[in-house]
């Protein structure tokens, strides 16, 4: 006769079981076959696995691909900071300055632009930043710009772009970080003798960094990754990343190198969720 | 409808820890039995064994002379009273007793006939379609005490369930948890750490400490005769002098050596024992009795704590002949 | 300090609306192009859009796809939390861990790891495989969701169900989930609306029948029209309803 505890497990591993197989099936698996095709090569238009490095060497090696890894960290690395720069005042004067029964208000209405289609959004600020767009005319209507602005597929409008969406994100995990804090952390400091400033400083500021943290590693993660804002925004002056694996997959057919480009990607997020835990581990001890 | 539980060299270990050592234990059929103790001592552990939601790490648990090994909590004759009451809070009161009886697919009709009986027989009639949060502490553990015997459990398993109430709220509750339990006949094991409350409601009091048993008998015996050290001190103040061989520092001679344990109630200006002169060092009006502090003249530096009568008034640094009208020797 | 957190206030709020304003005043251009000057207002753009067979069939698709991945992804999400907010397994943290990786994965990746392992085992593309992807995307976020929500009061109420006689998928069913019903409700909803937004996976695991996002998208290759616009609008309507029936009911009552 099993015991107790014996059956309780039992029915545990029935419990989890099905979220198990999934992943393992859907996430797991199917990352191994990216990275078996990684190794893999073409011949003509036919895939040939094998265990060759070459897609790898080509990742790292051809000028033009390591260029879109060089954008995508550059783009990913302004994003992140501008967005946190941004958001942090933002969350901060909701958290103070706005009374609270209206906070929740605020805040909402903060993010509702969070919830539009994230293809519509990144075709949105086409129509804000394009050569005939919204901006251009505002400026050249009040006499401040002779010729339109060429805003629309450079970096600036992919960077606008994101900025937007992050914001967003940012203000979420930043003001609930913030919300937390006792006043009187603020209070103590004050009474301690510290300037508003050295109180922000040195005692709030270091307060939210999880928030922050939580919310820049979010922001870095699907920046990273996203394809369709530097598509839609960026065009094709400059590959991101995620364009290039695209393309590669797409125009070429090449899904060994797309596959390896992916890996290289994926490892890029990992380091960066390595150096991240790592920080938050520290801040904790 | 009531069963006997029969407890056989039970033993729980985590880890590093012993909760239980060799635990025998017979409860009768129908009793309504305290286990009584600190925190720690392995009470509760012990009523977890018995609802099967844990399972012991040796011995033997039977209930009707049923083995309980392996068998589920929702399989045993036992219901629980839980100590936080774990009310159902999205079911209305009535919901919440009927539950057991619809888990055992018993028909609408008859299970809320059943629930309205149960919520009477607690003192709640009527009022059924509240819900938990809407109760007071007390109503809650009534819901709670209606949802566990609304199965016809043949044992009851209450885990401090008045520990949450206020003192005036848990005084009154003891007397409706007697009388309930007179009426149903279920067997009660009930979980506690207050001496007054087991005096109030049990048959039978289990004192327990560090995982053994301490002492059990009906309240009179363990209040007055304890058969150790713990369940004296446990189960109300008491005054300790040492014997060695038949002798004690204030004179008093009772055969044997070890602690002779006399209750402040029971020490007065006569008595079988003499324990010698003593100095009052102070004296306070407590209602029933007023407590005062004497200093035996042989032994200046002990105090004897003495529960005088109501109309007692002692004069201070008076001096008084104290006797002790009941005492017991316990070995330390 | 007032005034200038009050002033970065609106200079934000600006920014933040800025596109979805335009968006919206634009769907409404009688012309041609979604550009100022705006030369009237009209209807006609929805009208189009309403009456566009493909249009309809996408919204129809994801709307399908967002609620049954959804349903499926709560439901192993919240079985999966369940044993392990109430049974020591072996492993638990590991089996955390690797519930929760795909969040920190990018969808590319899930999607193109998903196109591989379809195209080798010869699997077809269709709805299906991209709401497995959908599937992927959001058990992570239920399971975390669920395990969160999961605490003493009610594991004790758990418990003292089972104790009066619940087997265990009486347990779920009549206690759990109830009790955990505003947590259960917002997964649930966060699922639908990040699964009817998702492109790229959808994009790449769909074939013939696609998803709203991927038929926007074939729409933004012909240049730039008030159609779109009117599409991105009413998409917008759809979420921002959702989010407000969540804030004022789910979110609400979960605070109270």
């Amino acid at each position: 006769m099993a015991t107790l505890a014996a059956r309780e497990r039992r029915l545990g591993w029935g419990l989890i079981a099905p979220a198990l197989v999934w992943t393992a099936a859907f996430f797991l698996l199917p990352f191994a076959a990216m990275l078996a095709l990684s190794f893999a090569h073409m011949e003509g238009r036919a895939i040939v696995s094998g265990l060759s490095l070459d897609n790898y060497a080509r990742a790292l090696g051809d000028p033009t691909m390591l260029k879109a890894l060089v954008n995508s960290l550059e783009i990913t690395a302004i994003v992140t900071l501008v967005s946190v720069l941004l958001a942090w005042p933002l969350a901060a004067t909701i958290a103070w300055t706005i009374p609270p029964r209206l906070q929740r208000l605020a805040l909402l209405l903060a993010v509702l632009p969070f919830w539009t289609s994230y293809v519509v959004r990144s075709y949105s600020w086409l129509l804000v930043l394009g050569k005939n767009g919204v901006l251009n005319k505002a400026l050249i209507g009040a006499g401040l710009l002779g010729e339109p602005l060429q805003l629309a597929s450079t970096r600036s409008a992919t960077v606008i772009g994101f900025v937007h969406f992050f914001v967003m994100l940012l203000t979420l995990t930043i003001y609930a970080n913030l919300v937390q804090l006792s006043p009187n952390y603020a209070r103590a400091a004050a009474d301690l003798g510290a300037s508003r400033l050295r109180v922000l400083w040195h005692v709030i500021l270091p307060l939210t960094l999880p928030g922050i943290l939580t919310g820049a590693f979010l922001t870095f993660v699907l920046c990273i990754g996203d394809y369709i804002t530097p598509q839609i925004l960026g065009g094709n002056t400059e590959l991101t990343l995620p364009q290039l694996i695209m393309l590669q997959l797409q125009r070429s057919g090449n899904f060994p190198l797309a596959s390896a480009l992916s890996v290289v990607l994926m490892a890029v997020v990992t380091l960066a969720y390595a150096a991240v835990a790592r920080w938050i581990r520290l801040d904790r001890l | 409808m009531t069963a006997d539980v029969t407890i056989l060299h039970v033993s729980q270990h985590y880890a590093a820890t012993t909760a239980l050592d060799d635990v025998s234990l017979t409860v009768a059929a129908g009793e309504f039995v305290v286990l009584l103790g600190p925190s720690g001592c392995g009470k509760t552990t012990l009523l977890n064994l018995i609802g099967g939601f844990a399972e012991p790490s040796a011995g033997q648990i039977l209930i009707g002379g049923r083995d309980m090994a392996g068998v589920a909590p929702a399989a045993r004759p036992t219901t629980t009273v839980f100590q936080d009451y774990a009310l159902f809070p999205h079911m209305t009161l009535a919901e919440n007793v009927a539950f057991g009886l619809r888990m055992r697919g018993m028909g609408r009709d008859e299970r809320r006939a059943r629930a309205q009986e149960m919520l009477a027989l607690v003192g709640l009639p009527g009022g059924d379609d509240r819900r938990p949060h809407e109760l007071s502490g007390g109503q809650r553990q009534r819901v709670a005490l209606a949802r566990a015997l609304a199965v016809w459990p043949d044992v009851l398993l209450l885990d401090e369930p008045l520990g949450a109430l206020d003192l005036k709220l848990r005084r009154a509750m003891q007397d409706e948890l007697k009388a309930i339990q007179r009426r149903v006949g279920t067997t009660f094991i009930h979980v506690t750490h207050d001496q007054e409350e087991a005096m109030a409601i049990a048959d039978r009091i289990v004192v327990m400490n560090q995982g053994r048993i301490a002492d059990l008998g009906p309240p009179r015996d363990v209040y007055l005769q304890p058969k150790t050290l713990f369940s004296a001190e446990f189960m109300g103040e008491i005054n300790k002098i040492p014997v060695h061989a038949g002798h004690s520092p204030l004179g008093a001679s009772v055969p044997g050596t070890g602690m002779l344990c006399i209750r402040p109630e029971a020490i007065g200006p006569t008595g079988s024992l003499p324990l010698g002169p003593a100095r009052l060092l102070d004296a306070a009006f407590f209602g029933t009795h007023v407590r005062a502090r004497y200093a035996p003249l042989a032994r200046p530096d002990w105090v004897l704590t003495v529960h005088l009568p109501q109309t007692a008034r002692p004069e201070p640094d008076s001096v008084a002949e104290l006797y002790a009208q009941s005492y017991v020797l316990l070995e330390t | 300090m007032k005034p200038l957190a009050w002033a970065y206030l609106a200079l934000a709020y600006v920014f933040i609306f800025l596109p979805v304003a335009v968006l919206v005043v634009f769907s409404f251009q009688d012309g041609r192009l979604p550009v100022p000057p705006l030369q009237g207002l009209s209807l006609r753009w929805y009208e189009k859009v309403l009456s566009d067979g493909d249009l309809m069939t996408a919204l129809g698709h994801s709307a399908l796809v967002a609620v049954i991945s959804s349903a499926l992804a709560l439901t192993l999400g919240f079985l999966a939390a369940h044993a392990l907010a109430r049974v020591h397994l072996p492993g638990s943290a590991v089996m955390r861990g690797l519930l929760i990786a795909p969040m920190t994965v990018s969808y590319l990746i899930i999607a193109l790891g998903l196109l591989a392992l379809f195209s080798q085992t010869g699997v077809r593309l269709s709805l299906w495989t991209a709401g497995i992807g959908h599937v992927v995307i959001n058990l992570p976020l239920c399971f975390a969701i669920s395990f969160a929500a999961m605490g003493d009061h009610q594991q004790a109420a758990e418990r003292a169900a089972r104790d009066l006689g619940a087997s265990e998928a009486q347990v779920l069913w009549h206690v759990s989930a109830p009790m955990l019903a505003p947590a259960l409700a917002a997964a649930f909803f966060l699922s639908v609306t990040f699964s009817w937004d998702e492109f790229i996976i959808a994009f790449l695991l769909t074939r013939f029948d696609v998803t709203l996002p991927v038929e926007i998208w074939s729409m933004l290759k012909s240049g730039l029209s008030p159609a779109t616009n009117a599409v991105g609008s009413l998409v917008f309507l759809v979420s921002v309803t959702l989010v407000v029936i969540l804030e004022l009911t789910t979110f609400r009552k979960g605070r109270a």
